[in-house]
């Protein structure tokens, strides 16, 4: 099953020939993935639950290995450097990740929360670049007005749909390479999801995106590239106008047309 | 290029980091082996020094004279006579308070069920909390001035009994609440439904359905009071005889194991009486356990 | 209905015994305690002489209150790194392997056992120990008893902890690992702050229980009727005084008992209900 394309010049990402189980004995929840993720774009993995979209995500910043069992094969490179070879710990710097649901943490403040990564990675810095760096993460979410003079209160006084931005900028806190998200907007109401979606376009700008959506429309709206994943399988990789317009395999255009998912 | 530039040199200290990680793991190993390791320590004493002296009399015959067990000793041969004046004392102290606290803390869970969040309901569940918390040998106190003074007029059976169950009823009234709350809504409804009596909702209904879960209740509050020692001293004091009258001193398990341990002629039966103990109340917890685990 | 009724009755008539129990139990520790305190006053928690001999009486329990906050201070500070680490270990580390449950199980059937096994243990396990160790000739006192009251008390604050800290949602967690954070900076950053009152409620419940704990330490802590001086000072807690002395008391003696009784159960009373307090608040 190799119907992926090249297609991407100048890659961030590649993923080469990679196999991930739950473990030893069960079979594989991804199989055989070779992909190239454009740079400065919003690539999108779709499909129906339990296809692997998820598992392949966590992956590529290594967060798969909490289940200690797992078995991975194969590799994963950013910027040519096998994330494999890195520690997960520096690793996940140079990747970020947000959730499905909003998840900033309760016991710290939303300016605790932005800054977050420093203190969770021992990073001392001055209060004035602390400052200079919440600042410019919450005004890059579009978050900074609403929040600024709230700083020291704890974040979960928020809106879902602030929170889930405020996580965000908890990602971009460390200027990552990539950010990954994980069904960001499932937990969200459509004002919400609009304002998730209007900023991700935004920060592709400055970041490479990857995101797994349920939401066929939503990676209409925001991706320029998508992936098709079913049963594990990457079935269909390429621009996503071209995908949602000219499927080329039988599944992809099932799913795109609603006959399961 | 995108225009990010990163202003802090980020070095990589994850080696440091992963050290320190690994060290907190170990130690954590370390630490929950010797926090575990007194009951693997305490029940192989236990094993070693009591197993010799368990065997058909131990069960069968009363405490020895102190005479008898200084004799044997000197002679080193094992101290004659059993534990049995302790064994049936604990039954008929433990079986009286069971027999008083089983059902009026079935009755209580209920009541407490059955009110929910009124005031009255939480100030009994906050009263039933405190006395969860209450020392035991402040209830050996109270049972002695209650009993031992104003009803039988001497150390007897049934002031331990009312102790112990003062320390049971808390165990067993949030026992029947906890698992009155598991038992769908439903059930209870449909026998209502149907024109049923309350009082034969409870009996047919409500207690069948939450049979293990109050066992399980009944059983760990058993093993709680079981070792109890302290509230006995001040109440049962203790018999070299086998008693069956509850308005009389009574001995215990725990009881003998404490005259035992004062009597330097006796001290070898420590072991075996504790042994015997803990045998009965780890035998209790298991099969409780299995109760919650077949649920 | 009419049976309805006098079936809520019942349930009604049975709860009243909660009020009568508790109650009573007030009224009968204050009615008994009464004579010691009307002779003595205040000095009968301020003064440090215990003199039962007849002409001469006095009463003080000054040395029996010092005696229950060092062995349970003491229990506590011993306690709190075991439970810790073993409800980490449980409820983090190992969480839902067969490890985990097996020092689960065994942290539980520390609980069951009785006290005066403990003491027996304790006493001719732990006191030569403790000889040989060259930390006291005698091996009696505060430091035994309150090393074995910290065994006793572990399972309870291991159990609360464990549970409250497996309650510590998964994306939170898994939030902090995504920042780059290795397992110790996720419980030292997510772990410890989320679980914090839980814990800290637990560790105070132990506290309590330690504080009534009798046979165990009546058999180690060397009943003598003095404020302890030191680690190894023998000394007698408020609940090992009534068991040594009850046997032989009467009239003001017993008076005395029971006041101590009194004191124990109103600082018990208080510290469980602190402790029910900060679990409610979490909630």
């Amino acid at each position: 099953m190799n119907k992926n394309i090249d297609i991407i010049d100048s890659p961030v990402l590649k993923i080469d020939k990679l196999h991930i189980a739950y473990n030893k004995t069960d079979k594989y929840a991804v199989k055989d993935v070779n992909v190239t993720v454009k740079k400065n774009a919003i690539t999108a993995i779709m499909g129906p639950s339990g296809c692997g979209k998820s598992t392949l995500l966590r992956a590529i910043n290594r967060m798969h290995e909490l289940y200690p069992a797992i078995q991975t094969e194969g590799g994963i490179y950013l910027n040519e450097e096998n994330i494999m070879k890195m520690s997960p710990i520096h690793l996940r710097r140079k990747i970020g990740m947000v959730f499905q649901r909003p998840n900033p943490f309760p016991t710290m403040s939303i300016y605790d929360n932005v800054i977050a990564g420093y203190k969770l990675n021992g990073i001392r810095i001055k209060k004035s670049e602390k400052d200079k760096i919440v600042e410019e993460a919450l005004r890059s979410v579009a978050l900074w007005d609403e929040v600024k003079d709230s700083l020291h209160k704890k974040g979960t006084f928020l809106s879902g749909g602030q929170q889930q931005r405020l996580c965000i900028a908890r990602a971009i806190a460390f200027k990552p390479d990539v950010i990954l998200l994980d069904e960001p907007t499932s937990a969200l109401d459509p004002i919400a999801t609009s304002k998730v979606e209007d900023l991700l376009v935004k920060l592709k700008k400055d970041y490479t995106i990857v995101m797994v959506t349920h939401n066929m429309a939503q990676a209409a709206r925001i991706s320029e590239y998508s992936m098709f994943m079913y049963l594990g399988d990457l079935v269909e990789y390429g621009k996503t106008k071209m995908m949602f317009t000219n499927p080329r395999d039988k599944r992809t255009e099932e799913y795109l047309t609603g006959k399961f998912g | 290029m995108g225009v990010k530039q990163n202003t802090i040199e980020l070095k990589d200290n994850s080696a440091y980091r992963r050290l320190k990680d690994k060290l907190f793991l170990w130690a954590v190993i370390v630490v929950s082996l010797i926090t575990i390791s007194p009951i693997v320590l305490i029940i192989g004493k236990l094993a070693w020094k009591g197993f010799r002296q368990i065997n058909f009399s131990f069960f069968t015959e009363v405490t020895p004279s102190t005479y008898d067990a200084m004799i044997a000793v000197s002679n080193n041969e094992v101290i004659p006579g059993g534990i049995v004046n302790g064994i049936t004392g604990t039954l008929l102290i433990v079986g009286v308070a069971s027999l008083m606290a089983i059902p009026i803390g079935i009755l209580i869970g209920l009541f407490l069920f059955e009110n929910g969040q009124k005031p009255y309901a939480n100030l009994i569940r906050n009263l039933s909390d405190i006395l969860q918390g209450v020392p035991s040998i402040v209830l050996g106190l109270i049972a002695y001035l209650w009993v031992v003074k104003g009803i039988t007029h001497g150390y007897s059976a049934f002031a331990g009994s009312v102790a112990l169950t003062i320390m049971m009823l808390p165990l067993i009234i949030r026992a029947t609440e906890e698992t009155m709350k598991m038992i769908p809504g439903s059930l209870k409804e449909a026998g209502m439904a149907l024109g049923v009596p309350y009082y034969k909702v409870i009996l047919r209904v409500l207690i069948p359905s939450g049979f293990s879960g109050l066992m399980t209740g009944i059983l760990l509050s058993i093993s709680r009071i079981l070792g109890e020692t302290a509230p006995l001293l001040l109440t049962a004091l203790g018999n070299p005889m086998i008693n069956w009258d509850a308005t009389a001193p009574t001995s215990a398990v725990p009881l003998l194991i404490w005259d035992f341990y004062n009597d330097p002629n006796m001290v070898d039966l420590i072991w075996s009486s504790s042994l015997f103990l803990m045998g009965f109340v780890l035998t209790l917890n298991i099969i409780s356990k299995r109760i919650i685990a077949k649920r | 209905m009419k049976s309805d009724t006098i079936t809520k009755y019942v349930l009604f008539i049975s709860s009243v015994v909660i009020l009568l129990v508790s109650g009573g139990m007030v009224f009968s520790l204050i009615g008994d305690a009464v004579p010691v305190f009307e002779k003595f006053g205040w000095r009968f928690i301020t003064s440090t002489e215990w003199n039962p001999t007849e002409g001469r009486e006095s009463y003080g329990a000054l040395p029996f209150i010092a005696g229950t906050i060092t062995t349970s201070v003491l229990a506590l500070l011993i306690c709190l790194p075991m439970a810790f680490a073993t409800s980490l270990f449980i409820a983090e580390y190992f969480r839902k392997s067969s490890f985990a449950s097996v020092i689960g199980s065994m942290v539980d059937l520390l609980a069951g056992v009785p006290s005066i096994v403990y003491g027996l243990w304790g006493f001719y396990t732990l006191r030569p120990f403790i000889v040989e160790l060259g930390l006291d000739p005698q091996g009696y006192g505060i430091f035994t008893s309150g090393l074995i009251l910290a065994i006793m008390i572990i399972p309870y604050a291991t159990s609360l902890s464990s549970e409250i800290i497996s309650m510590v949602p998964n994306e939170l967690k898994e939030a902090a690992y995504s920042l780059g954070a290795t397992r110790l900076e996720v419980i030292k950053y997510v772990v410890i702050p989320n679980a914090r009152s839980g814990i800290i409620a637990s560790f105070i419940l132990a506290f309590g229980r330690a504080l009534g704990e009798t046979m165990a330490v009546t058999m180690l802590i060397g009943n003598a009727n003095i404020i302890p001086t030191g680690l190894f000072s023998t000394g007698n807690s408020m609940a090992s005084v009534i068991a040594n002395q009850f046997g032989e008391a009467d009239g003001l003696k017993m008076s005395a008992l029971i006041a101590i009784g009194l004191l124990l159960f109103v600082i018990t009373g208080i510290i469980n209900a602190v402790g029910k307090l900060v679990i409610k608040k979490m909630s």
